[in-house]
C-alpha cells in the first residue's frame, strides 16, 4: 500500500498531473467565458486542433516559439470570432453552428498542414519550449520542481485563473458577460450591448482555446498529429459544466482530471502489461461522464446559455 | 432599402432549393483552398465528379459509401427531431460493428448470420445511445457532451479489443478475426462492391419518414422537439419519448457499423469509420432533418469523399478537402436556413 502511496506521490508525478492539466485550464477557463455570455462553444474541439496546427507551422518556418504562440492565439480568436459571427450575430444553433466550426477547423488543420509539409515518413518535429525553473520557488521540496520547474506556457495558466477570475467578477466588463449570459433584456436595458459582450467574451475564450492548442504541438508534442488533440476539447466542456461556470472550480476541475489521466498513464506503465494501454485510456472519460453525471442535478447553467439574443423579439 | 421580415411559412421548394444554394457556396468558398493548392478550380472539381458519379463502377462506388453515411444521418435526424442532440453516432456505429462482427464469426448458415448480425449491431447501437437519454432524462446532463465523451469510450474499447483479445496472433496486426464467409452480404452487382446494405440503407430512408410523419411515434417524437411543454400538456410523456428516441436512433447508427463490416471490411479495424457519425450530421442538416432528404444529402457528401481521392491523385490538392467541404457545406446550410425563418422585403421609398 505504501509502495503504492509513494509511487504516486514522486515529484514526476505531480509535474506530470500539471502538464496535463495545462492545455485543459486553458481550453476550460476559454469555454468558460463563452458560456458565461450565453454562448455555448462546441467548436472548441477543432479550434484547438487548428491552433495547435498554425502554432506549430508558425514556429516550424519561423523559428520563434512565440510567435507560434501567437499565430495560436490569432487562430482561436479568428474562429471564435467566426462561431460568434453565427450564433451570436445570426443566431444560429449553438449546438449545430459549434459541430459545424468543429468539423470545418479540423478539416482545415488536416489540409493546410498536408499542403505545407507534404507526407512524409517521419513527421516534422519543432524544438518545443523548454523548462524554466524559477529561482528559489523550484528549490522547495517536493511542490519546487513539480510546479515551479516547468514550461513558460504552465505559469500563464497558473495566472490565468486568478485573472480570469478577477476579469469575470471584479470588472465592468465581466459584470456585462455575467449580465447578457444571465439576462441579456435587463443588461440590454441597463445600456449593455448583448451582441459586443458576447462577440467579446467568445473571442477571448478562443484566444485561450488558441493557447491549449499551442501547448499541445508546442510543449507536450513539439510536433502536429491529427490526434493531437483528441477529445481534449470536448473534455473542456464536461469540466465547466463540473466546475459550475467558475474560473476556481473549472481549474480545479482540470486538475482532477489530469489527476486522473496521470494516473492511467501510470497504469499503463506499471506492470500490468496484460491489458491493452486502450483500456486505460477511456478512463478520464468514464470519470468525466460519471462526474457529470454527479454534479449536473445541482449545477446551474447561466439562464440565457444556448440562447440567442433579437432585440426586436419579445 | 431592405428589411428582414419574419415569414410565417415556406414554401415547398425551399426544401430542395436551399441544401443546393448551401452546396453552391460550399464550392465556391472551398475553391479558394484548390487555387492555394496550385491546381486548377474547375480541372479538380471535374475529377471529383467524373470519379464518383462519370461512370456507373463510380456510381456504386459511390452509394458503398452513400450507405452508412444514409443510416447515421437517418440517426441524427430522427434525434434531433426530437432535440434529443445525439452527437453520439460515431460511437454507436462503432458498437453496431463490434457487435455485428462477433456474430458474424460464428459459424450458421448465411441468411440467419445476416439478420443476427444486423439485430446485433442495432441493438449496441441503442445501448450506446441509451446511455446519454438516460444521463439526461435522469440526471439532467447535458446530451451533446455525455454523447460526445462517449464516442471517445467506445472508440478505446474498440482499440482495446483489438490490440488486445482480437489481435491478430498469427500478423500481430491490430484488426479483428474476419466473420465467416457465409456471412458475407451478398454483392448485387459482379465486378463491384454494390452489397446487399446499400440496398437496405435506401429503404430504410422511406421507412423512417413513414414512422416520423405518419406514426404516433412520430407525432410524439416531433412534438416534443417542436414544445416539449405543450407535449407535457397533452399526455406525452417526454422522458419515455426521449428514450424511444434515443433506441431508435443508436439502432440506426449502430446498423451503420454492420453496413461496414458485412458488406464491406468484413472484420474491425481502428479505422472502420472515416468520421461516418460526425458525417451523419451534415447530412441531416442538409436534409433539413427530413428523412427522405437524407438519401440525396448522403450522395453528395460520399461523392465528395470518393471524389477527392481522385482528385488527390490527379492535381496534388489534398484528399482532406472533403472534410472542409463537409463542414463548410454544414454552415452554409445554417445560414440558407435563415431564408426559411426570415424573408427580405424591399421597403418602398415612396410612402
Amino acid at each position: 500500500m505504501s509502495a503504492v502511496f509513494e509511487q504516486i506521490f514522486q515529484v514526476g508525478f505531480l509535474a506530470a498531473i500539471i502538464r496535463i492539466a495545462t492545455p485543459l485550464a486553458f481550453a476550460t477557463l476559454g469555454e468558460m467565458f463563452s458560456e458565461r455570455a450565453g454562448v455555448l462553444n462546441l467548436g472548441i474541439e477543432g479550434i484547438m486542433l487548428l491552433s495547435a496546427m498554425t502554432g506549430f507551422t508558425a514556429t516550424s518556418l519561423s523559428g520563434s516559439l512565440w510567435l507560434g504562440v501567437l499565430a495560436a492565439v490569432l487562430t482561436g480568436m479568428l474562429m471564435g470570432a467566426l462561431h460568434a459571427l453565427f450564433t451570436v450575430a445570426l443566431g444560429l444553433s449553438q449546438h449545430v453552428c459549434g459541430i459545424g466550426v468543429t468539423l470545418f477547423s479540423s478539416g482545415l488543420a488536416y489540409f493546410l498542414y498536408r499542403l505545407i509539409f507534404g507526407q512524409q515518413s517521419v513527421p516534422p518535429s519543432i524544438k518545443g519550449f523548454e523548462t524554466l525553473p524559477i529561482p528559489v520557488l523550484s528549490s522547495i521540496p517536493v511542490l519546487g520542481p513539480a510546479v515551479f520547474n516547468q514550461f513558460a506556457l504552465v505559469y500563464m495558466a497558473i495566472l490565468a485563473i486568478p485573472l480570469a477570475a478577477f476579469v469575470l467578477y471584479r470588472t465592468p466588463w465581466g459584470l456585462s458577460v455575467r449580465m447578457v449570459g444571465e439576462n441579456p433584456r435587463a443588461a440590454d436595458s441597463a445600456g449593455v450591448s448583448v451582441i459586443a459582450t458576447r462577440f467579446q467574451a467568445v473571442i477571448l475564450g478562443g484566444a485561450l482555446i488558441g493557447l491549449a492548442g499551442a501547448f499541445l504541438s508546442m510543449a507536450q508534442f513539439n510536433a502536429f498529429t491529427f490526434g493531437v488533440v483528441s477529445g481534449r476539447g470536448w473534455v473542456a466542456i464536461a469540466l465547466v459544466v463540473f466546475g459550475r461556470w467558475d474560473p476556481w472550480r473549472s481549474a480545479g476541475a482540470a486538475l482532477l482530471f489530469a489527476f486522473v489521466d496521470a494516473l492511467q498513464l501510470r497504469m499503463q506503465a506499471s506492470g500490468l502489461g496484460h491489458i491493452p494501454y486502450e483500456a486505460f485510456l477511456m478512463l478520464p472519460f468514464i470519470f468525466t461522464i460519471v462526474a457529470m453525471a454527479v454534479m449536473s442535478r445541482n449545477a446551474v447553467a447561466p439562464s440565457a446559455l444556448l440562447k440567442p439574443f433579437r432585440r426586436e423579439e419579445r | 432599402m431592405f428589411r428582414l421580415e419574419v415569414r410565417t411559412s415556406t414554401p415547398a421548394w425551399f426544401n430542395l432549393a436551399l441544401p443546393l444554394l448551401a452546396i453552391a457556396a460550399t464550392l465556391v468558398l472551398c475553391s479558394g483552398l484548390i487555387a492555394l493548392a496550385g491546381a486548377g478550380v474547375l480541372e479538380a472539381y471535374g475529377v471529383m465528379f467524373t470519379a464518383s458519379l462519370g461512370d456507373s463502377y463510380a456510381i456504386t462506388e459511390t452509394m458503398v459509401r452513400a450507405a452508412p453515411m444514409i443510416f447515421t444521418g437517418l440517426a441524427v435526424a430522427v434525434a434531433f427531431r426530437a432535440k434529443f442532440w445525439n452527437i453520439g453516432a460515431e460511437g454507436q456505429l462503432l458498437a453496431g460493428a463490434v457487435a455485428s462482427c462477433f456474430v458474424g464469426a460464428i459459424p450458421m448458415p448465411g441468411p440467419l448470420a445476416m439478420l443476427l448480425m444486423a439485430v446485433a449491431g442495432a441493438a449496441a447501437g441503442a445501448a450506446v445511445a441509451l446511455v446519454p437519454a438516460t444521463l439526461r432524462v435522469k440526471f439532467k446532463v447535458d446530451d451533446v457532451v455525455s454523447s460526445l465523451l462517449l464516442n471517445s469510450v467506445i472508440y478505446y474499447a474498440l482499440m482495446a479489443l483489438i490490440e488486445g483479445p482480437w489481435k491478430d496472433s498469427f500478423s500481430g496486426y491490430p484488426i479483428s478475426p474476419p466473420i465467416e464467409d457465409s456471412a458475407n452480404f451478398p454483392v448485387l452487382l459482379e465486378g463491384t462492391r454494390l452489397h446487399l446494405g446499400v440496398v437496405v440503407a435506401l429503404i430504410a430512408a422511406p421507412v423512417i419518414w413513414f414512422l416520423i410523419v405518419r406514426t404516433t411515434l412520430g407525432f410524439r417524437i416531433r412534438v416534443t422537439g417542436e414544445n416539449p411543454e405543450a407535449a407535457r400538456y397533452g399526455g406525452i410523456h417526454v422522458e419515455r419519448v426521449l428514450i424511444s428516441t434515443a433506441l431508435l436512433s443508436g439502432a440506426l447508427a449502430g446498423l451503420a457499423g454492420v453496413g461496414e463490416v458485412g458488406g464491406v471490411h468484413f472484420q474491425v479495424m481502428s479505422d472502420i469509420s472515416p468520421g461516418y457519425g460526425y458525417s451523419g450530421i451534415v447530412v441531416a442538416m442538409l436534409a433539413r432533418l427530413n428523412p427522405l432528404g437524407v438519401v440525396p444529402a448522403a450522395i453528395f457528401l460520399a461523392a465528395v469523399m470518393t471524389g477527392a481521392e481522385a482528385m488527390s491523385r490527379a492535381t496534388g490538392v489534398p484528399a482532406f478537402l472533403s472534410d472542409v467541404i463537409q463542414g463548410t457545406a454544414l454552415l452554409a446550410m445554417l445560414v440558407a436556413l435563415l431564408f426559411t425563418a426570415y424573408r427580405i422585403r424591399r421597403v418602398g421609398a415612396a410612402r
